[in-house]
């Protein structure tokens, strides 16, 4: 398409309407003296209708509007994990060094950095047939983490010549018979899913280390998760955990619209804490999106976008990937907001009527899939949602519940009992639940299934005799039930409850979880045949085990404690009367 | 270039709209004279080579026809100087005190940049306010921004006030200065600001907006970006540790909310316009510490939660931006507690970065869970007892509840002029305690039992 210039012709906020350009939907343009960055996102008779992704103040009628050619795309290649963007891939710290502390306008810097040579190594020859998405080549892009250079996903050829040694990202490596020149890196279109073969059944969990979500409402590998809740209720603590634990490769995580202290919080602790996986900082495989609720709504909109195409690209080099999107209700409200400027006719509560389809769009991006190249490749999606007055029937969160197969509904009332993480364990569900059910049962154990029925059996019962218990106090109730009470309490206090602040705790190994679950179930049957032999509750709930066994989770090396506890409980029922 | 024009087409609400001008640009500072010779500011909101439409500060009240426009080139800019500390200004910037116009050092757009979020710093430094539900549970630090939810009639004022005095760092003289941003708030409230930050001296310290109930309501929506941009230029040009107060948030609000309709956009939730979560975070974004600077801007607005309802939009958007919440309870107000901060839905979710060994004590946090969770529970039990009387409690749930009594005496209430050290906060809540055995701490490792119960302190 030939590139040229058109006019502003009026000016409303973030949106602007502009004559003489020839772009189609979703081309980038740059508007304005200034050459503000901007999207076309609609036509109208002989105006375009332009989102500028930075503030419009002082931004005339007649000031040129130059344009791209080309659609809002991701810069593509090594370099990209440890990066701190903004909603548009501007690398943040670049743009402090460009401007100063405070984001000014017009400024353009690269997601990747196009001088940094990295040390190539081919995987192909001369005279080898290649296919979309193959692999080329490798540059080892962290100490860990090997970065693959693959054929773009609409490529194929033979290789006439491939090089060997240190490039910068634009240099040509290969070249294919063709004459097609190809450099490292790829640009690809962000509101365009990257294609994969095929996608694949969910039967692997992803290892959270969180022992309400693996224990009760687990998510698999590929899958995506809605993480609901009112302010305060402790979506991003969820989010941030689930980011530094996951037994994932990568991790993209995207602040949609949230708080600037709180990315300054992540970024300030991500270099510092190690994966225990690996016992590499956290950040060498993390990628951070942070537009802040401050920042241009219009770069808001995009950064779910611009986040979701760079964890594609690791999928396609075959790795795990966690996209965390806190709070897709922002990405909502931005949509909402844009297009209540385009004067379109608005759905529920104002938002656009196809904010449906938009959010369906962005989650069926996840999953687990076989790659073009044949690799398994994941991308599980975690969504938080910030219902206006906590009201999970709202828009957003009832068009999310739609989609996602995991619902991890947050209770204002057990945040109020600070209770974290403030999971809801009857309201909640996972819908990978018998999926996953087999591999749990091979790779923990063969209990783990039933543990896990056993304990939500006693809840649901617990439930239930709480509700009288609010009429006529526990001591009314029979014994047997009393004891269930107790049981219950031992599950939601040392089993559920799980601060994500604990050194020791923030994390939980699968074993430890199953070990710390059979323990209450343990104590549960000895109680209840005590209960039989005619011992008194009193004495049952006296039993000082009991309570060593609350202080167990905070060991690391909590097995030789957990013994200890086992036995002395089993010594105190043998002699109990 | 700045030529005037008379060619107003249509006066509606705040709303000008003006035709057949030169180029205008986005946002830019309008200034306007009526046929009397009265000026006026207004801003560009939407801008086309057809028509301009352009919001009025002071109200269209005197527009006419034949008044005439002048389009000034540039976006709205607050002078600044080091003078500015110690002034009174109106909602729009204008000298309230008589004393001279502000001649600037530098002028700033009061939009306000946003700060790039690799540029921010961590905020972990305590402040003590002397408040013990305020230092020992929801502790504050500096470049947080939390807000006080309240009610009509509640004496939120007080706490604000008593904050804005007695707010100091541990270990260091220095005390902050004070950019308070009135909006709405009734004439005899804002003499009673006016006459403590007299009182106190705060005055020297302080650079104080106002606008009142009677002024208009538009010009509310320039207050807090006039604060804000005053608040930026003395942290982080002159190294100010600064503390913003502003009342009353659900005033600005409302002037948001008529704008909106005044523009006919399609209203949100309960007729607040769709953007009012990005205008609020525009503002309380502002707040915070830039790596390598020296000052830091921490904010305290005060809004009225509309029928006490905290489910209302404007608490519940600021509560999605701020970090955590101080809320005033009626029912501790009517039993004569003051503050009547209740504990239980307040937080600062800055807390754990700022307490602890090195910034307060190392009791801090386990003191504050185990306060917590007994007065939770003893606020559950008062439930339960009005249905089964006292008698059928427990001996345990008994001490539960006469510890939650005695919490709201002891620890909750205190003087509008008492100044407790976090340590006095802290042994007060070790006092309240002792009366339960110590078993029932499970919330606090024995070594620090040890170390600060009353009980064994004694004996040293
Ligand atoms: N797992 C947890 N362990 C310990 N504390 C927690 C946990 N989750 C949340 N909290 C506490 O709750 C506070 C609020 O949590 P968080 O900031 O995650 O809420 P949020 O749901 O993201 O709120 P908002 O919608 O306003 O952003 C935290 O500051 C912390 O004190
Ligand atoms: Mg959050």
């Amino acid at each position: 398409m030939e590139v040229g210039t058109g006019k502003v012709h009026r000016i409303a906020g973030p949106v602007v309407q502009a004559t003489g350009l020839k772009s189609h939907m979703y081309d980038l343009v740059l508007v304005g003296e200034e050459g503000l960055m901007s999207e076309i996102i609609g036509i109208a008779g002989d105006k375009h209708i332009i989102q500028v992704y930075e503030d419009t103040a002082g931004v005339k009628p007649g000031e040129p509007v130059k344009e791209t050619g080309a659609p809002l795309v991701a810069q593509l290649g090594p370099g990209i994990l440890t990066s701190i963007y903004d909603g548009i891939q501007r690398s943040l710290p670049q743009l402090v060094e460009a401007s100063g502390n405070f984001i000014s306008r017009g400024l353009f810097v690269d997601g990747i950095d196009h001088k940094k040579k990295w040390e190539f190594t081919p995987v192909v020859k001369k005279g080898d047939k290649v296919e979309p998405g193959q692999t080329i080549g490798t540059v080892q892009e962290q100490l860990l983490i090997k970065h693959k250079i693959m054929m773009p996903p609409d490529k194929r050829g033979t290789i006439k010549e491939i090089k060997s040694g240190n490039f910068t990202v634009e240099e040509t490596i290969c070249v294919l018979e063709d004459g097609t020149e190809l450099p490292m890196i790829q640009y690809w279109p962000v509101r365009r899913a990257r294609p994969s073969r095929i996608k694949q059944a969910p039967t692997i969990p992803l290892r959270t280390g969180q022992r309400v979500i693996d224990g009760f409402f687990s998510l698999a590998k590929g899958g995506t998760a809605a993480i609901p809740g009112g302010f305060g209720t402790g979506k991003t603590v969820m989010q941030q955990t689930l980011s530094k634990w996951s037994d994932v490769d990568i991790v993209v995580y995207v602040g949609c619209g949230e708080r600037g202290n709180e990315m300054a919080d992540l970024l300030h602790e991500f270099p510092e804490l190690v994966d225990p996986r690996t016992d590499r900082p956290l950040m060498e495989r993390s990628i951070v999106y942070a537009n802040t609720s401050n920042m241009p709504v219009a770069a808001r909109e995009a950064s779910i976008y611009t986040g979701i195409t760079t964890a594609e690209y690791y999928r396609d080099m075959g790795y795990d990937v966690m996209m965390t999107a806190d709070s897709t209700s922002r990405w909502a409200e931005a949509m909402r907001e844009l297009s209540s400027r385009l004067e379109e006719m608005p759905g529920e509560e104002g938002y656009p009527a196809y904010l449906g389809a938009r959010l369906a769009d962005f989650y069926e991006r996840s999953g687990r899939v076989t790659t073009l190249e044949g690799t398994e490749g994941s991308i599980s999606i975690v969504g938080a949602v910030s219902p206006p007055g906590g009201d999970f029937t709202e828009p957003v969160t009832q068009n999310t519940l739609r989609i996602t197969k995991v619902f991890w509904a947050l209770d204002s009332k057990l945040t109020q009992r600070r209770h974290f993480p403030s999971i809801n364990w009857l309201d909640s569900y996972s819908l990978y639940d018998l999926a996953l059910e087999p591999w749990f049962s091979e790779n923990v154990s063969p209990d783990w299934n039933k543990n896990k029925r056993r304990a939500m059996e006693i809840l649901q019962e617990n439930a239930e005799l709480e509700e009288i218990v609010m009429l006529v106090g526990s001591d009314a109730l029979p014994e047997d039930q009393q004891l269930t009470l107790e049981v219950a309490r031992m599950i939601i206090n040392f089993w559920l409850a799980q601060s994500a602040f604990h050194p020791v705790d923030t994390f939980c190994p699968y074993k430890k979880q199953f070990d710390l679950l059979e323990a209450i179930l343990a104590f549960r049957d000895q109680a209840f045949g005590a209960l039989a032999r005619g011992v008194p509750t009193d004495v049952i709930l006296g039993t000082p085990s009991k309570d060593a066994l609350a202080k167990v989770r905070l060991l690391e090396d909590y097995e030789p404690e957990l013994k200890k506890v086992l036995a002395q409980m089993e010594s105190e029922f043998k002699t109990m009367s | 270039m700045t030529k005037e024009y008379k060619t107003i087409n249509e006066i509606k609400g705040p709303l000008l709209f003006v035709e057949k001008t030169e180029p205008v640009g986005y946002n830019e500072l309008v200034e306007i004279r009526t046929e009397k010779g009265e000026m006026k500011r207004g801003q560009v909101l939407d801008t086309s080579n057809e028509i301009v439409v352009v919001q009025v500060f002071e109200g269209t009240g005197g527009l006419g026809k034949e008044s005439s426009v002048k389009f000034t080139g540039d976006v709205i800019k607050m002078p600044l100087s080091p003078d500015i500390v110690g002034r009174v200004l109106s909602g729009s910037g204008q000298p309230k005190d008589g004393g001279p116009p502000i001649v600037p050092d530098v002028e700033r757009e009061i939009a306000g940049a946003a700060i790039n979020p690799a540029a921010r710093e961590k905020p972990r430094a305590f402040i003590q306010t002397g408040i013990s539900t305020i230092d020992g549970t929801n502790t504050l630090v500096r470049g947080q921004k939390l807000p006080i939810f309240s009610g009509a009639g509640l004496p939120h004022n007080d706490v604000a006030l008593q904050i804005a005095r007695q707010a100091k760092a541990l270990g260091e003289a220095e005390s902050f200065a004070v950019v308070f941003c009135a909006m709405g708030i009734t004439n005899e409230e804002a003499q009673n600001f006016m006459a403590d930050f007299e009182r106190t001296g705060a005055l020297e310290r302080a650079v104080i907006f106002l606008n009142l109930a009677d002024d208009p309501a538009v010009e509310r929506l320039l207050t807090p970006r006039l604060g804000l941009t005053t608040a930026e230029y003395l942290a982080f040009d002159l190294d100010m540790h600064v503390l913003v107060i502003y009342t009353d948030m659900t005033n600005y609000c409302e002037a948001m909310r008529q704008m909106g309709a005044a523009r006919e956009e399609v209203p949100g939730r309960r007729g607040y316009p769709g953007y009012m979560y990005t205008d609020l975070a525009i503002q309380y974004e502002r707040a915070g510490i830039i790596t390598g600077k020296k000052g830091s801007i921490t904010q305290f607005p005060i809004l009225t939660m509309p029928g006490d309802d905290i489910t209302h939009p404007i608490p519940d958007l600021s509560g999605y931006i701020t970090e955590g919440q101080l809320i005033i309870s009626r029912e501790l107000h009517r039993k004569g507690i003051y503050p009547p901060i209740d504990i239980r839905p307040s937080l600062s979710r800055l807390m754990n970065s700022g307490i602890g060994a090195g910034h307060t004590r190392e009791d801090h946090r386990a003191v504050s869970d185990q306060l917590y969770a007994y007065y939770a529970e003893g606020c559950d039990l008062r439930g339960l007892v009005a249905i089964v009387g006292k008698e059928a409690l427990s001996e345990r749930d008994r001490l539960v509840l006469e510890f939650a009594d005695a919490f709201e005496q002891k620890f909750v209430n205190q003087g509008r002029d008492e100044d407790r050290s976090i340590f006095d906060t802290l042994d007060i809540g070790w006092n309240l305690l002792q009366a339960l055995p110590e078993t029932m701490l499970t919330r606090i490792d024995d070594h620090l039992i040890k170390k600060y119960h009353p009980r064994y302190r004694k004996k040293e």
